[in-house]
Formats: structure tokens, sequence, C-alpha cells
């Protein structure tokens, strides 16, 4: 069994704006584009042109219609990954030691030389963000892009997550979690974002922020005075006509 | 504990080049990474002016296209019977020959003989002129069965429309309202847009039957009931006419409200507008009093006054619009139960545009001048913006919907100014500065001009000597007198039916008409493969390019292999179908950033070679050689009018390289590439909003290069090309139409949009077919192409019938279960699940994920084969027949735009047949089978 670190110097990871998620998709394939060919294994397909394609995915969406108990239903789009919890139980489940949750900066990560693809992880995640890749037979899973966010090689300004620098809706945030005064940490706080499943005590560290309210009703009534008649009829117009014209600049 | 050591900089690629996505149709940019010479990862452009950066998912999947089995290796010859997908492998110099052996003789003898036409062409100022250069009248790209609506309405009303055209100004606006829409119209832009105004917090509401994708995200969602979009536009009209909030002042400066119409209805201009001898029409002027023309030097035109002439009285628009507007007819309670929205709601709708255009407008302190010298101290806008396309456009009275939404946003002051809708340029440009159709044939000659165009009266209309229709596809004929964009979608049925004529050579690049792209699609599959009594195809000749085995391969005799985007050039042309931004002129390339593995060309290089072997005038010297070596050397080198070519940017001046116009410069495309693939300059400030009017932006679109001469013009709320083909119809002047066509002519082609029930509704009993169905672009998938995507197939590889819940509990369906579906033109059996968040009376399901097995390198037990499926075969290219035996095209009578969106079923729980219903048998593949796995690294 492998051990936490304590504390962790940074808890880098995602905050996702379930408002403005529009479920396309574009973070998935992204992440599928930038993790088949950087860290560790490629992201494998078996059977891609035949009857039951699958493949790994480090990032999917789900989506979920909601009905109200009054009002029309919803539907939200659910993008979900690797939440690089606290105490994540993949780390602690690992019988040797590929899991592992890094000291500087909180991101789960797995050693795939020392893994030996016993799927105990993907059985102790509560939120199924591991895959199994089935040509490789070792674990896989959202690493952060740790191979970005610190990469010399890419300009500074695209040292985020593949995922996060592709949403075209910018749902996605990237920042230190630990930081109080982080951009994420201030939008966690202002948009009342929430941890995913918190029962499970695992203590995640990636955020959602809730839709807001949709349909609501105005505040103001609608029928005055924005919808406040001046006519009934195309002569009323015409004399209303006259006398608004009148009040226009340069008036008749 | 110790950590393994992880390197955190790995080499992330060797080279990084940059072209234009085509993915979809929005062309974004992107950074191709490459190494060893082969795709590595692709990735956002963050300097390009339509993603900034971002990219979709589409895009992102790009190198599981340019590794596609589906990609076609070599040009093809048809061996076995045409259908059969038997070809064998020939080389282009074989190609060429055999397409020149058809094509020769026709433009000698009858080049109308020739259709060519076009799919998911981002080139056609290109195809357009080779066509036009071979001399056939039979030209168009697929707008026709795409959204010719949005853009002939929008073209007609305000000299643009959305996409392309125009978009919300995304920095101010502060409500924006968007109706239905293919989701890649465009893609990125409008998810950035959303991203924008929601952390500004401003509104979003969403009208649709269907409540995905960016609907899901609207802050209130309005049901609607397809087909209805106009009723409620026009109700939303009427309440703010009855409440008095519109922007009069806007109004009578900037629109055709204060033009003067002629009320007497003796008269041959019954209901035009007064001009003078000059022709401009005429306005009366506050300062005086009396007549002064619309574009007077510091004219103020009144928006009240009538003026009486021997005898005739003149009425301004606006009160033709108030007593068409203010009748009861458009009350929300009279709208209510056909539109599926409670009066209520369009009330409050109403009111939240009522609030936001007058109680929030904005204010920016930028002077401006406009083409009546008159100086404005400030931009003053409307914060209300709007957004549609397809979902209001196909339907058959789409046109109509499509201005009345124009018109909408018109009266309340938000086209042109800060926090509305905002122009690309080089849009704004009135339907007057667009060409007019053209179909003067000449054997061994080209045509006589462009294809496509505006007409303003029946006299610009393709009619022969005796008053057929003198295309192919039967547009700007007196069935569809303003299809702009052509009607590709009845060229295979009235070629079949040689009505009007008989055709030899079908000539299609990129459309997949033997499948998801065609009406009534086994009907074409039997057009395409029907012999006459001889043993010949009823449609002699079967030209096609493509890039991909598609389903369309199998029902040609040669196909000309394009390659796949990444391997070819291309230009993104003002010209053509610009990217350009409200703020910035754009254009841009593409070019080969990998070279083909295959035998394949680009398709438009290919041209340049078949066109220079036809001799065609234009792709050849004086001398008889080629002119064009291939496409790159015609972006280059051709000149379209003195000073402009297809590429605005690097071109040579006097002084040096300069931007907009100048002469043709071989390093251009290389500056292209230097520059990221795209060239962009941006709209000077004080040219920003007001753009049809503002002095500054007529200026700079002159200098630019737009057109030649400025153009400032007034918004059309009332639509007078439309006005002249009804006077036709009422039996005035001398282009007259067929009787039996009057009164469709005198009740569609209304000078002011009005609303009309689906043509289909005239046929069908609601109450037998009461379901309305629709299909919907996924976002990660573009249509038929998307399929043959190992990544993209994963996310959309299935595409249930979606049902309400009212339906759905009416027909105790199941998970797991299938329904009949049936429609007077066929039937369908195919699998369902349960949707809430829908429109009660609406079933949808995604737009061609079905494909025919042995197409698309799939196995044929692929679940697209075998669960996929089309609503095509429920919607026939026509009308049912009328009582006259007459049958109509089924699409909307002013442009011809196919009505896919009018269809009405009947649903019916099915048992479970072994695949989806109706099924084929495999079409052979021409391409081998892809690999079992893919372990897809390709660096070391």
């Amino acid at each position: 069994m492998t051990q936490l670190p304590t504390a962790t110097q940074k808890k880098l990871g995602l905050v996702i704006d379930l408002d403005t998620c529009v479920g396309c998709h574009a973070c998935v394939v992204s992440c599928k584009g930038w993790n088949t060919e950087n860290y560790g294994a490629p992201l494998s397909d078996q059977d891609p042109y035949g009857a039951d394609p699958s493949g790994t995915f480090l990032n999917r969406v789900h989506s979920y219609e909601v009905q109200p108990d009054e009002g029309h239903a919803q539907l939200v789009h659910f993008p979900k990954s690797c939440l690089h919890c606290e105490d994540a139980p993949c780390v602690t489940v690992c019988p040797t030691g590929a899991s592992y949750k890094r000291v500087e900066d909180g991101i789960v990560l797995v050693n795939e030389s020392d893994c030996i693809g016993c799927g105990l992880c993907a059985w102790a995640c509560p939120y199924g963000a591991r895959e199994m890749d089935v040509a490789e037979k070792v674990m896989k899973k959202c690493t952060l892009c740790v191979d970005r966010i610190y990469n010399d090689n890419l300009p500074e300004v695209d040292r985020v997550p593949a995922c996060v620098r592709t949403c075209p809706a910018g749902a996605r945030h990237f920042g230190d979690l630990g930081d109080p005064d982080s951009e994420v940490s201030q939008l966690v706080a202002e948009r009342g974002g929430f941890d995913l499943m918190p029962e499970m005590g695992t203590k995640p560290v990636n955020q959602y922020l809730p839709p807001r309210p949709r349909d609501a009703e105005p505040e103001y009534d609608i029928l005055a005075p924005y919808l406040e008649p001046v006519a009934d009829t195309a002569k009323g117009f015409a004399g209303w006509l006259d006398k608004a014209l009148s009040a226009l600049p340069g008036g008749r | 504990m110790t950590q393994p050591i992880l390197d955190t900089s790995p080499h992330v690629s060797d080279e990084i080049r940059k072209t234009t996505c085509y993915m979809c149709a929005c062309r974004c940019g992107i950074n191709v990474h490459l190494k060893d010479g082969k795709v590595a990862y692709i990735e956002g452009n963050r300097d390009h002016p339509v993603n900034k950066g971002v990219l979709c998912a589409k895009g992102s999947a790009g190198i599981m296209q340019v590794n596609a089995p589906s990609r076609l290796r070599a040009p093809l010859k048809r061996v076995g019977p045409r259908g059969s997908g038997e070809f064998e492998e020939i080389s282009w110099d074989e190609a060429y020959q055999i397409a020149h052996d058809w094509l020769a003789p026709l433009r000698a003898e009858a080049p109308e003989k020739l259709a060519f036409f076009t799919g998911r062409d981002q080139s056609q100022s290109f195809t357009s002129l080779w066509a036009q250069s071979f001399g056939t009248p039979n030209y168009a790209a697929h707008g026709g069965f795409c959204s010719v609506n949005m853009a002939a309405a929008g073209i007609y009303t305000m000299g643009g429309a959305f996409w392309e055209f125009g978009q919300p100004d995304w920095d101010h606006t502060k409500l924006f309202i968007l109706f239905g829409v293919a989701e890649d119209h465009d893609s990125n832009p409008i998810k950035m847009g959303i991203g924008k105004i929601k952390e500004r917090g401003a509104k979003m509401v969403g009208v649709n039957p269907i409540r995905t994708g960016y609907n899901a995200v609207a802050d209130d969602w309005y049901g609607i009931t397809p087909g209805t979009d106009g009723l409620l536009i026009l109700s939303l009209i009427h309440l703010l006419f009855k409440a008095g909030k519109l922007d009069l002042d806007y109004l009578a400066q900037f629109t055709n409200a204060p033009c003067l119409v002629n009320e007497d209805p003796k008269s041959p201009q019954n209901g035009l507008l007064l001009r003078d001898e000059e022709g401009r029409p005429q306005v009366i002027d506050r300062r005086t009093g009396k007549l002064a023309p619309w574009d007077g030097q510091g004219v103020q035109p009144n928006l009240s006054a009538t003026y009486r002439h021997k005898g005739v009285s003149h009425r301004p628009v606006l009160h033709h619009m108030a007593e068409r507007y203010l009748s009861e007819d458009c009350a929300p309670e009279k709208v209510a139960t056909r539109t599926g929205i409670p009066a209520k709601r369009i009330r409050q709708l109403a009111a939240e545009i009522a609030r936001t255009a007058f109680d929030e407008a904005i204010s920016l302190d930028r002077e401006w001048t406009d083409f009546r010298g008159i100086t404005h101290a400030k931009m003053t806008g409307r914060p209300v913006s709007f957004h549609a396309m397809r979902g209001i456009s196909a339907h058959s009275n789409g046109f109509q919907t499509a201005r009345a939404l124009h018109v909408l946003q018109i009266i309340i002051g938000a086209v042109e100014t800060p926090g509305g809708m905002r122009f690309k340029p080089p849009y704004p440009k009135p339907a007057t500065a667009h060409p007019k159709p053209h179909c003067k044939v000449t054997p061994g000659a080209p045509l006589n001009g462009p294809h496509l165009g505006y007409p303003q009266g029946p006299e610009d209309l393709c009619l022969t000597e005796d008053g057929q229709p003198a295309r192919i596809d039967k547009a700007f004929s007196w069935e569809n007198p303003l299809s702009a964009h052509g009607m590709m979608h009845m060229v295979i049925s009235n070629a079949h039916a040689g009505d009007p004529y008989k055709i030899d050579t079908l000539f299609l690049y990129m459309a997949n008409m033997s499948w998801n792209s065609s009406m009534n699609t086994h009907g074409t599959m039997k057009m395409l493969t029907d012999q006459d009594s001889s043993g010949n195809y009823v449609i002699p000749h079967i030209i096609y390019s493509d890039a991909y085995s598609s389903e369309m391969v199998a029902y040609a005799d040669l196909i000309l292999p394009d390659t796949t985007y990444l391997e070819r050039h291309d230009c993104i042309s003002l010209l053509d179908r610009p990217i350009c931004e409200a703020d910035a002129v754009a254009d841009a390339i593409r070019w080969p950033v990998i070279e083909p593995d295959r035998n394949v060309k680009g398709f438009q290089s290919a041209l340049c070679d078949l066109g220079a072997k036809l001799g065609l005038p234009g792709f050849v010297n004086e001398d008889g050689s080629q002119k064009y070596a291939d496409y790159a050397d015609y972006i280059t080198n051709h000149i379209r009018r003195p000073g402009i070519g297809p590429l605005a940017g690097w071109r040579m001046g006097d002084k040096g390289l300069q931007h907009g116009r100048g002469t043709p410069n071989e390093g251009q495309i290389a500056s292209y590439i230097k520059n990221g693939g795209f060239w962009s300059e941006h709209v000077p400030d004080g040219a920003a909003y007001y753009k049809p009017f503002n002095m500054a932006y007529q200026d700079w679109a002159v200098e630019m290069g737009f057109y030649d001469t400025t153009q400032p013009y007034i918004f059309q709320l009332y639509a007078e090309p439309l006005r002249r083909m009804q006077l036709a119809a009422e039996g005035n002047g001398s282009h007259q139409p067929p009787d039996h066509l009057r009164g469709r002519i005198m009740a569609t082609m209304d000078p002011l949009p009005i609303w009309y029930a689906p043509m289909i509704d005239a046929f069908e009993d609601p109450a037998e077919y009461p379901v309305h169905a629709l299909t919907q672009r996924p976002m990660a998938m573009y249509h038929s192409w998307g399929t043959q995507n190992a990544w993209l197939r994963q996310i959309h590889g299935r595409n249930p019938l979606y049902v309400p819940t009212k339906i759905w509990e009416e027909n105790g369906f199941e998970e797991g279960d299938w329904a009949r579906v049936t429609s007077p033109h066929g039937g369908i059996t195919v699998p369902v699940a349960h949707m809430a968040a829908l429109n009660e009376n609406t079933v949808w399901t995604w737009n061609a994920i079905g494909k025919r097995k042995g197409a698309w390198a799939l196995d044929n037990d692929a679940p697209e084969a075998t669960k996929g499926f089309l609503l095509n075969h429920l919607i026939h290219e026509l009308l049912p027949p009328r009582e006259d035996g007459m049958r109509y095209s089924n699409s909307d009578p002013v442009t011809g735009q196919a009505a896919w969106f009018d269809l009405r079923v009947k649903i019916e729980k099915s048992a479970a047949p072994a695949e989806s219903q109706p099924a084929f048998p495999p079409i052979k593949s021409p391409v081998p089978k892809g690999p079992s796995s893919l372990k897809w690294k390709v660096g070391r």
C-alpha cells in the first residue's frame, strides 16, 4: 500500500464551470491528442473502425437531464477527469507505489514502469476517473498535463493543461486551489464552487461551479412599464408617432 | 517517500506549421505540431482572428482524419454497375482524358449539358469561375440545401446576415437571443462569445425546440414548435410596436421606414417606393416638409409624413408596418398554441428586449459622420443581439422568418450599433451591390456572367425565351425567384426527369448526394442508377471528387481523389466565404503541412489541369499552354478585377508590399505562412459601427478593395424586389409568371415579413402526422465526415431518435425500444431514447451518423451502419401533387431553400428489427479496411 504525503506545497487543479460548459467535447479530444503523444504510453483505441470501438480517454463529458419540480427540464454537461483528491484512495490502495501524489503540487500520477495493471486503483476511485489502457495494460489517468504546465519548451502562456487551453467556452480554469488568493480560489468563493461527492471523504482538489438558475421569472412587471401600450390601432399609432417624433432632437 | 524523477519539459515537437482547419466550416487557425515529419498534435492558433487559440473536438481530432483508412488513394474508373462500388485505379492522365472526352463535345455544342455542383466547398469563387469559363449555367454550391434563407433574407434586408456576414457584439451585448443553429455556423466563435457574455453576467436566451448544446446553457429556454419561429418573432414585433418601443431616430435615419409607398391599386407602381427621375427613393425632409432623396445631404427623413401627388397617396413604410403588426393576429394569445410558447412568456421575452434595448442603452464616445454629411458625437447602441442559422431557415417559410428576425433587430436599433449585431468586412454590402444571376449560354464560349446573384425584379430571373427555367435546378425561375445560392437538392431529380431538359454529365465535388445530403435518399440512388430502354444510364456520366470513401463514390463513373485538408493549398478569400471579425478584415490559406502519401491531388489543382486541357478561357495562356500550374499558382496570380486577387494580404504596390489592393506577389503564400497562415487588418475605430452609413468605414472599404466606390445604403425593412414579383403576379409588366404560380407568388412574396404555415402542412393532415422531426449536428461531428474518425466516432457513434416525455409515455416506450416512424413519403424503423428537455411535439436525432455498409472504410457491422439511420428517407424533394397534378419542390417558394425541417411524422412502437430500416446492401469499398487497434504515437 502506498502512502499519501501529509501535505502538499500546492494544490493544483481544475475549476469547471457547469453554467458555461456546452458539452462540445473539445477538452476530451484535446486531452486525448496530447496524452496519446506525450506522458507514458499512448492512449490506445480498440476496434476503431468496427462494431464496438473503444479507447482510453482521461477526460469524458457526461450529460444529465434534470427535471425541476416546476418548469422545463434542463440538460447539464458534466466533464469528468481525475480530481486529484487530497485523500486519494487510488493512491493508498496501490500495491506497488506506482500511484502517487506529488508533494510539490498535489498532482496524482501513475508511474507506468511500476504499474502492474492490477486495476485496484480504478476500483477504489469513487469517480471512475481512471482507465486501464487495453493495449499497454497500465493504468492511465489525468496528469493535469504535468508535461505541459512546467514545460520550458512551451511558451509560458501555454503552460496549462491541454483541456484548459482548448476550451472554447472558457469553462475550464487551472490554478492553485491551496492558495486562497489565486484566481481559481476566488472563482470558487464567488460562484459557490463545490466538491464532487463530498460524502466520499476524498477531498477532491478539482471544483465544480454550479449552473446559474434557469428560466427564472423576471423581477419586474412585464406589462408595465416596458409593454405599456401606446396604441392599439394603426391610427392611434400614427398619433403617438407624431408626438414621439416631435420629442426627438430637431423636432418638427 | 521518494517520488520518481519526471521530465516535466519534454520535447514538444520538431516544428509547428500553422494552417487553417477544415474539420468543419468554421475555419479556425491551427498549429500543427510535427515530429519526424508526421503530425503529432494539433492545437488552436492563439493569434488567429476566428478562434484565438481555442479548438473544438473536431479540430483536435484532425490527426485521426489524416490517418483515416477511408482516404481515397488514386483516381478511379468504374468497372462494375453504377452503385456497386467496383472500380479500378487509373492514372491522372487517363482520368483527365476521360473527363475531357465527355466534356469537350458538350462545351462545343451544349454547355448546359454539364451540371457542376459543389458541396461543402470553400473555393466557390474559383469553382464558379471554372464553370463560367466552361459556359454552363448549371453551377452552384450547397447553399440551397443549407441556409440560403438566412443569407438571402439578410442581404435583401440589411446587406448581410449572420455567421460569415456578421456577429453579436460580444463585448457589449447585454441580452443575446439565439434561435436555431447548426452548431458549426459558426462553431468556436459562438462558444467563445457565450463564455464571454456569461463571464460579464449578460443574459442568454435560447429559442429552440431542443435544449442541448448552446441551449442547455441558455439562462432562459423557449422550446418553440418547429416552423413557427416567424410567428413568435412577429408577436414580439407586435408587442414592441404596441408599446412604442422602437428606435425612431434610427428608423428615420438608417432604414427605409420613412420612404413613401405608392397606394394606388391601379398604378403599375402600386406598392413600390416613390422615386425621383434618377430613381432615388424619396422621403419627406423634416427641415422643409418637401420631398428629398433618401441620401440627400443634411436631409432629415420624416417617419410620419404622407404625400399625395396627382391623386395618389403615398404613406411611409412605417405606417404600413404599424398597420400590419398592430393587428391582433400577431397578439401573443393568438400565436401561443401554434408556437408552443405561452402568451405570458412571449410578453416576458418582449419586455426583456424592450428593457435591455432602451433602459440599458450604451453609448461610446466616438464621433462619426454619416452619408448625409451629418456628424454624430456618439455611437449609441441597443445591447440586444441575435444569432440564428439553419434552425429557422430550413423551412419553406424560412425566408420570411429570417426577414422577420432582421426586422426585429432593426426596429430596436440593434444592427451595427454597440451591443447589437455587427457586420464583418467585406460586409455590409447591399443586395444591389451584388451581381445579378446570369444564364446566357453560347456554345464554345463562357457564360455571360456570374451564375448566382440577387435579382431585383422579374427581368433578372433565369428564364429561356419561352419563359421556361434556364437552369437544371430551376433556380431563379418563377418557382423560386430569389434562389441566390442555387438549388443543389433539385439537380439529380430534375436531371433524371429531364425537366427542364436532359443533361449529359453531372460533376459533383464534396457532396454526399447518394446519402445524407439528399432528400429521398433511396429514390436518389435509383435516379443515379436508372437506365433508359437502351440500357444507358439516364444521367449518362457522373464525375465526383472527394477525399474519402463516401457513399457518393459508388455512384460515380470517374473519381478524382482529393487530398485531406493538411495536404493542400486553399485560400479562405474575401471573394468567397470570408473569415473576418467585426473589428478586423482577414483572409487565410491552407498549405501542405504534410505531403500526401497517395496518388491524390487537391481538387482545385485538378480543375486547373482539366480547365487547361479543355482550353477554357482564363485557364490557358494566349499560346494555349496551361495558365495555372496548380491552385497555389492560381491563388497567387489570378486577378479578379484590377488590383484584386484571391488573397488581400501582401500584394505588390508601387512602393513595395501592401494590403488590400495591388498586383500579384510571387512571395505571397510564403508571407502568409510566415504570418501563421492568415492576414488580418483592424477596422479603424471610427469605422467600427454604423458601417453601412458611416463614411469612415465606406472610405476604408474602398481603400481595402471590398468595392470600388462607396456604397452607403439604408436597411430595407420594406423589400421592393419581393413587391416587384408580386406586381408581376398581379398581371403587371411584360415578364409574367405562369398562371398556376400567381397565387403562390402573391401570397409568399410579401414586401413586409409575414408568417405562413410550412408548405407541407397544406398537404398533410396534422392530426395524422402530428409530430415534428428534426436533425441536429453534434458539436463533435461534422456530419458524414466525422464517422471515419476513430476518436470522434467513439463520442457520436449512435443516433437514437430522441422522443419527448409526452410521446414516450403515450406509446409506452421503454429503454431499448424501437419505433416505426412514418411520413407520407416513407417509413423508417429506428431505436428510440427518452429526452425531457424537448418541445412536446418534436422528435429529433443527430445528423448523418447513419452510414451505408461499405462506405467510409467502416466494418459492415459498425453501429453507424446497423443502428444508425437517416431522416432523409422520410423527406421527398417534391411536395405531394396539388389538385391540378403540379408538384412543387419541397423548398421555400421565395429562395428555393430545402425545407428539411418542415418534416411531419407519426410514431408507433415497433418490434425490434435486426437493424435499422430501411437497410441497404453493402457497397464494395474502394479502399482497404482500417487497423484493428490504434496506438498513435509518432515521436520516439
